[in-house]
């Protein structure tokens, strides 16, 4: 396969990813306002924070509203994360390695680009909210889904895998990041009313709101919210599920190409590292300095991929 | 021009519809014209989710757009196509002596029959090519030749498209599409294939590979890049022959040869079917600004470790003041007479030629010798007093740049509208695969329309469509 090939698709799953991750995200947001009485303003800028673009949101708008956040992270083409921009890339880049693709995986990321181009051409009112964000998680299954039933299991496939799992690992880790102060245990915050919006904030944007009751019996606390997200190999989104994923990928490209992989390395310690440690540990450690170091591993781990497969020159 | 009697209709003469039509017309006759109009929606809807479009220059909203696909299809009996295609066939071995010839001994010119200047002024001719033949000894391993007709057994060559013609996907999907929509009509009338043209074409550029090439030669398309307005031929290609699509940064030169930045090192190429200009194939011999092709790469060509097809330099063979030659071409490399007629051609550097086309502009076509795409052309019988005034300036500054041909009474085969079938003028371009050993062309070919009525330009640049073209089995 060409280098380029490669990087094509591994940007363009990155891409669909995190389309995916903002619409969940402002799904969180939006919920949180519409369900309090009091400081919407507030909950918009901690989704702005979690997606790490209070500059250039502020550069840009002078207030935080459902109407603002949700233009600026859905359909503002000056900002190269909004949903728009990132699937017309994941578009451009599935137009680029189109010979990779099965046609039914073409047609969902061409019929997901035309739907959102359409849905996002004029700004947004409150009223679409819902459906709009319905339908980017639809499509972004639908391209999954034609992805997992049509392609051939082989080095086009990891590349599309890696391009997932990088990015949803690092979009759980910035969340986490971004809440720390609200997931960890201090005696003041503990149980308060805060506390409380923000873990279901942080439960609802990896979408898992539900799946936290279903798989965890135990409380509603930060210890178990923050454990679930990192070390439950259960949950599609924790850190241990993608770094596994991530891992089992690098293997089999590495199978196949039968030479040295440094990434394959690294993403073996970044898996040994989070198989390694409880919640405790990772609350003595620090869960920031946990959770940026993983950060700056999964970009580590990505920029090597990047070197080894020659996505570049 | 109005005079609708004058054009020959192919679906329906005076007593009824032509003998290739017969079934087709039966079988329409029995259809619900709002059951096609819905399918002809859906055809569209189809292009659009696939991503079969391609892109207008200068046009930011509609980047992309659809080529109007018409669901009437355009038939042709066997015997017509296979003058047709023999015609084609000759013309495809004349313009690859012809390119051979010019580039190493020219005895062409030497015999007098083509002028000298005609060669040495032409700014498609690359004097890289000079005293170098290509792997194989082929120039254009792919040809599109544009055809028009005007009446039973009248076919003209209206020109010939040896650098990089386009539209043989329109021509594969229009029929994927027709088969989807109308799979019943396919097992009433026995229609020849044209889905073999993808195994044909990779066969065909595998064949033409360097001698010196081991194992399974290694094809490659080069395109540049997804804003080409035909990125979508580029991909479908390589997606369809099984190839890698490749862009100019993608190549370099390694110890003597072409190779392509995998995934696991660079790998050896043997064959390159470009879709890049020659201007911008190699920024170390053309243009230095280009950043398309890849630097070296005439080097490795002259070295004999490279096949481009077409070969760069093809485009002398496009040239309009050329075309007025084929016809001697033709006879001078084949020994034989031109089974395709060549339109009559008058060549504007000619004083004489020069008068006669200004006294005439209102009853003449007149074409830049260079252009393609229906840019830069004057259809006289169809331009206002103002643009016939402007154009005889362009003329009379530079004659060479021109010539001019009668207005053909070009042949109709309707259109579906929502009121009916409705005539519309067409072309033909059937698409010829050249290796050193054969010469293949596809049966059928692309059949542009053009949508308005008595318009006589069928790009799509101009806003052309086009139909599924049929040759019948028998």
């Amino acid at each position: 396969m060409l280098g380029k090939t490669a990087g094509g698709l591994y940007w363009m799953f990155r891409g669909l990813e995190r389309a995916e991750h903002t619409a969940r995200l402002i799904d969180a947001g939006f919920r949180i306002a519409l369900t309090r009485s009091t400081d919407p303003a507030s909950d918009w800028r901690s989704v702005i924070a979690t997606s790490a673009q209070q500059a250039a949101f502020e550069a840009k708008y002078d207030a935080y509203t459902s109407r603002t956040v949700s233009n600026f992270l859905l359909r503002d083409l000056d900002n190269p994360s909004s949903v728009l921009s990132v699937i017309k890339a994941a578009r451009d880049n599935a137009r680029m390695v189109r010979t990779a693709l099965t046609s039914e995986v073409w047609v969902a990321v061409n019929e997901t680009w035309m739907v959102l181009t359409e849905m996002l051409k004029d700004s947004l009112t409150e009223a679409e909210l819902p459906l709009i964000l319905d339908t980017i998680r639809q499509q972004s299954g639908l391209v999954r889904g034609a992805l997992y039933g049509t392609m051939l299991r082989n080095d086009v496939y990891n590349f599309c895998r890696l391009g997932t799992f990088i990015e949803r690992a690092d979009s759980t880790a910035r969340l986490i990041d971004v809440k720390y102060h609200a997931l960890l245990p201090s005696h003041a915050s503990v149980g308060s009313r805060l506390d409380n919006v923000q873990w279901e904030m942080i439960l609802r944007s990896v979408s898992a709101h539900r799946s936290f009751r279903h798989a965890v019996e135990d409380d509603f606390n930060a210890a178990n919210i923050a454990e679930f997200l990192i070390l439950d190999e259960r949950f599609p989104r924790s850190l241990a599920f993608c770094a596994q994923r991530i891992n089992e990928n690098l293997t089999l490209l590495h199978k196949a190409y039968g030479d040295d992989s440094a990434c394959l390395t690294a993403a073996q310690a970044f898996q040994a590292r989070i198989d390694g440690n409880t919640i405790s540990d990772i609350f003595e450690q620090g869960l920031h300095e946990y959770v940026s170091q993983s950060i700056i591993d999964l970009a580590a781990i990505g920029m090597q991929i990047e070197q080894q497969y020659r996505f570049w020159r | 021009m109005s005079n609708k009697d004058a054009f020959f209709d192919e679906m329906r003469a005076a007593s009824g519809a032509r003998a290739p039509y017969a079934d087709y017309d039966a079988w329409f006759g029995q259809q619900d014209v709002a059951r096609l109009a819905q399918k002809s929606r859906e055809a569209e809807q189809f292009f659009r989710r696939t991503g079969i479009t391609f892109n207008v220059y200068g046009q930011a909203d509609a980047e992309e757009r659809l080529i109007p696909f018409d669901l009437v299809p355009r038939i042709l009996s066997n015997a017509e196509w296979s003058t047709l295609s023999r015609g084609v066939e000759q013309r495809v071995r004349a313009i690859n002596a012809f390119l051979h010839d010019i580039y190493n001994r020219q005895e062409i010119l030497r015999a007098g029959i083509v002028p000298t200047e005609l060669i040495a002024r032409n700014d498609a001719f690359l004097p890289q090519m000079m005293d170098f033949t290509p792997p194989g000894g082929v120039y254009t391993h792919i040809v599109g030749t544009d055809i028009v007709r005007t009446g039973d057994d009248e076919f003209f060559v209206l020109e010939d498209n040896a650098r990089t013609p386009s539209g043989v996907s329109y021509m594969l999907e229009n029929r994927e599409t027709m088969l989807q929509m109308f799979p019943e009509l396919f097992s009433q009338i026995k229609v020849q294939r044209v889905s073999d043209y993808p195994k044909n074409l990779r066969a065909s550029l595998e064949a033409s590979a360097p001698t010196n090439c081991e194992g399974r030669p290694f094809v490659v398309v080069l395109t540049p890049g997804i804003h080409n307005s035909a990125y979508f031929e580029h991909s479908f290609l390589a997606d369809q022959m099984g190839v890698e699509l490749v862009e100019g940064h993608d190549l370099r030169v390694v110890d003597g040869h072409i190779a392509v930045r995998t995934t696991r090192g660079y790998r050896r190429v043997d064959v390159i079917y470009r879709r890049v200009d020659d201007a911008f194939l190699d920024p170390l011999t053309f243009n230095p600004q280009s950043m398309l092709g890849v630097p070296g790469i005439m080097d490795v060509y002259r070295a004999g470790n490279i096949t481009i097809a077409n070969a760069p330099g093809t485009g002398v063979a496009d040239d309009k003041a050329i075309y007025s030659y084929m016809p001697q071409i033709v006879e001078f490399y084949t020994g034989e007479r031109a089974i395709l007629k060549n339109v009559e051609t008058h060549r504007c550097s000619d004083p004489d030629s020069l008068k006669y086309v200004l006294d005439n502009l209102a009853e003449l076509v007149v074409k830049e010798v260079h252009g393609s795409g229906g840019y830069g052309m004057l259809v006289g019988p169809a331009a206002s007093k103002d643009e016939i005034a402007r154009f005889r300036e362009k003329l009379k500054a530079r004659p060479g740049n021109y010539i001019a041909q009668p207005t053909l009474s070009l042949s109709t085969v309707p259109i579906f509208t929502e009121q009916g079938l409705a005539p519309r003028h067409v072309d033909l371009r059937p698409f010829a695969l050249a290796s050193p050993h054969e010469i293949s062309i596809v049966p059928g070919g692309l059949t542009r329309v053009a949508l308005t009525e008595g318009s006589l330009v069928v790009n799509s640049s101009q806003g052309g469509g086009t139909k599924d073209t049929w040759v019948l089995e028998r």
